[in-house]
């Protein structure tokens, strides 16, 4: 009896967790409006940036699959969602209808970019993805001639925000005497897909096809031997990727309400595949980390920056925008010397990444 | 017991200017116990990679169960039923001993990314099919007791008897070991023999690469020796023993029959 007690505690202590980071999460919103609405926002754009990083996770955490362009299929997602609800072409779909159309779009393109690339690894990928994002951007740049489809440099404005009904996502509302602005609606809508996207993520990793990916991770030709089909099993991971992708960069596009080429930059790339390696690769949790971290952090140091320099020297010496890039470069290098497999890293990827000779 | 399993005929793989195998041709019957032996450099392991679809032949080929494999992947020739081991262990290190085995499971079980998302009724059903059956494997090689160990972790022995458990895991029709016994000391090589005729005795038939004579007496039912690419001799292990071509070989090259 008594262990059933102890069984019991312990699952009832496990709820009460979950209960109450729930709670946390829920109002969080709310403490940050009181801060101001820039920070809700800023709160948005993580979990944003947290679905991408999810995204991304599959290819180069779960699949071993170094992808320096994942950033071209958030611009894909993003696209299609401008046009699709947009003034450009005056069309105005439901946000519902746009997003499955997004991922879908973004996957045949994670396919385009997946079959040629199918027998390179390492390096090589990594050079080949990295040319792939600048192709698909430099398209989006030019692709105002001869017949406008994404307006070039100056970008899609006047997107429509989500709506579902009368219901909008960017209004201000009133209900039960709480004030919902925008930001706060888009962050329970955000969240509830975050989380869907967790579900999915951990779900995959410990199925079959989760395994298939940790095999040619781990050593493709006996993978191959034992009868995986490693071609079919990488596309699918790129697929897969890239409409976590097109999803996020169809959020991205009805938040932002305008998009442009500059917003798909290889920085961005670089950004969320720091996100992964520093939250730890192939762990779910350690990536949700690693995104929530690099946006406020940034985001913090922005506020924190200027007025602590002024207090200290009267003036400001280093701009934010430079202490920024290089407190961020210093974190890179001290993450990999120290914790070279992320913040929260995933057993199996650490035993990898700490080897012993 | 007589049918035929696996033929070959007329096997060419070239390296470059290099014959690796000449002409080789050779069948074996569901059942058996088949060797392959040869001094180093031989083509033993060319012959192998040739079989399971790593390499491509230059002329020649495979037919399994009455079936060619010429232009299958080796993927597509896991799931014809050869699975294989690795001379230089090839697990999947990282991993648990028990995922390795789950892994060799992938190419006999169907779950797709929707089911793995939604987690249907049949694909939960599969997944506990899959871990049974590896658990079971895992005791059938002696590592039950191993199977939360990390791979890489496992002694030298363990970890050949892992790469036969996720070998096994495939369902083969014909298991293919590449130096099974390397590295093992008396007693284990002697475990291994044991597992391998009761593999047999399942219904499984092997096609063994060895260097341990003694193992290789003892075990199989008939030889195929090969020297410089060519196949010198085959038959009962205790005649192709005397066979002086065979001989001469060994004794050729010394230093290779000797350190292996």
């Amino acid at each position: 009896m008594n262990i059933f007690a102890k069984i019991l505690t312990k699952a009832r202590s496990k709820w009460v967790g979950v209960a109450l980071i729930a709670l946390a999460l829920i109002a969080l919103p709310f403490a940050l409006a009181a801060a101001g609405t820039a920070w809700v926002r800023i709160a948005n754009l993580a979990i944003l940036f947290a679905f991408l990083a999810l995204g991304l996770n599959i290819v180069v955490g779960f699949a071993g699959l170094l992808d320096l362009g994942y950033i071209a299929f958030y611009g894909v997602g993003a696209y299609v969602y401008a046009l699709l609800a947009s003034p450009h072409f005056n069309l105005h779909l439901p946000f519902w209808v746009i997003l499955p159309i997004g991922a879908l779009v973004a996957c045949v393109f994670g396919v385009l970019l997946g079959a040629p690339t199918l027998k390179l690894r390492g390096d090589y990928l990594a050079i080949v993805t990295l040319g792939f994002g600048e192709i698909v951007r430099i398209f989006l740049n030019n692709l105002s001639r001869p017949f406008n489809l994404t307006n070039g440099p100056q970008g899609i404005s006047r997107i429509d925000p989500f709506s579902f009904g009368a219901f909008d996502f960017s209004r201000n509302e009133t209900i039960a005497g709480l004030a919902f602005s925008g930001p706060i609606k888009y962050y329970y809508l955000l969240l509830a897909l975050l989380l869907l996207a967790i579900v999915v993520n951990l779900r995959l990793q410990h199925s079959r096809i989760g395994r298939a990916w940790e095999a040619i991770r781990e050593d493709e030709i006996a993978a191959r031997a034992m009868g995986i089909n490693t071609t079919r099993i990488k596309l699918l991971a790129f697929a897969m990727g890239a409409s976590f992708g097109g999803v996020a960069g169809g959020m991205f596009a009805a938040i932002q309400g305008f998009i442009s080429p500059e917003s798909f930059v290889l920085v961005e790339s670089v950004m969320v595949l720091s996100m992964v390696v520093l939250g730890g690769m192939g762990n779910v949790w350690g990536v949700v980390l690693g995104a929530v971290l690099l946006t406020f952090v940034p985001e913090l140091l922005r506020d924190w920056v200027q007025p602590v320099q002024q207090s200290l020297f009267g003036k400001t010496i280093i701009e934010p925008e430079v202490i920024r890039m290089l407190l961020f470069g210093l974190a890179l290098v001290l993450m990999m010397l120290f914790r070279p497999a992320g913040l929260l890293p995933s057993a199996i990827r650490k035993r990898e990444l700490t080897k012993q000779k | 017991m007589n049918s035929l399993l696996l033929e070959c005929a007329g096997l060419d793989k070239r390296f470059g200017g290099v014959l690796a195998l000449a002409e080789v041709g050779f069948s074996i019957n569901r059942g058996e116990i088949y060797g392959l032996i040869g001094p180093n450099g031989a083509g033993k392991t060319t012959l192998f990679n040739a079989l399971t679809g790593i390499y491509s032949c230059d002329a020649g080929g495979f037919s399994f169960a009455g079936k060619p494999l010429a232009g299958l992947r080796p993927d597509q020739i896991a799931a014809r039923g050869i699975a294989r081991t690795f001379q230089n262990i090839r697990l999947f290190g990282n991993l648990s001993a028990l995922d390795n085995v789950m892994i060799g499971r992938h190419v006999r079980t169907r779950a797709g990314v929707f089911g793995a998302i939604l987690r249907t009724r049949a694909t939960l059903a599969e997944e506990v099919a899959i871990e049974r059956r590896a658990l079971e494997l895992l005791a059938y090689v002696g590592i039950a007791a191993r199977a939360n160990d990390v791979a890489r972790q496992l002694p030298y022995g363990d970890q050949r008897r892992l790469e036969i458990a996720r070998a096994l895991a495939t369902e083969p029709q014909l298991l293919a070991l590449d130096e099974p016994a390397a590295g093992m000391n008396a007693t284990e090589t002697l475990e291994l023999k044991k597992l391998l005729e009761r593999v047999r005795a399942d219904g499984t038939t092997i096609l063994l690469i060895e260097h341990d004579m003694k193992l290789v007496m003892g075990l199989c039912d008939r030889v195929l020796v090969l020297d410089y690419g060519r196949k010198i001799a085959e038959g009962p292990p205790r005649e192709v023993q005397r066979d002086p071509r065979v001989i001469a070989a060994y004794l050729g090259g010394a230093e290779g029959a000797a350190s292996s």
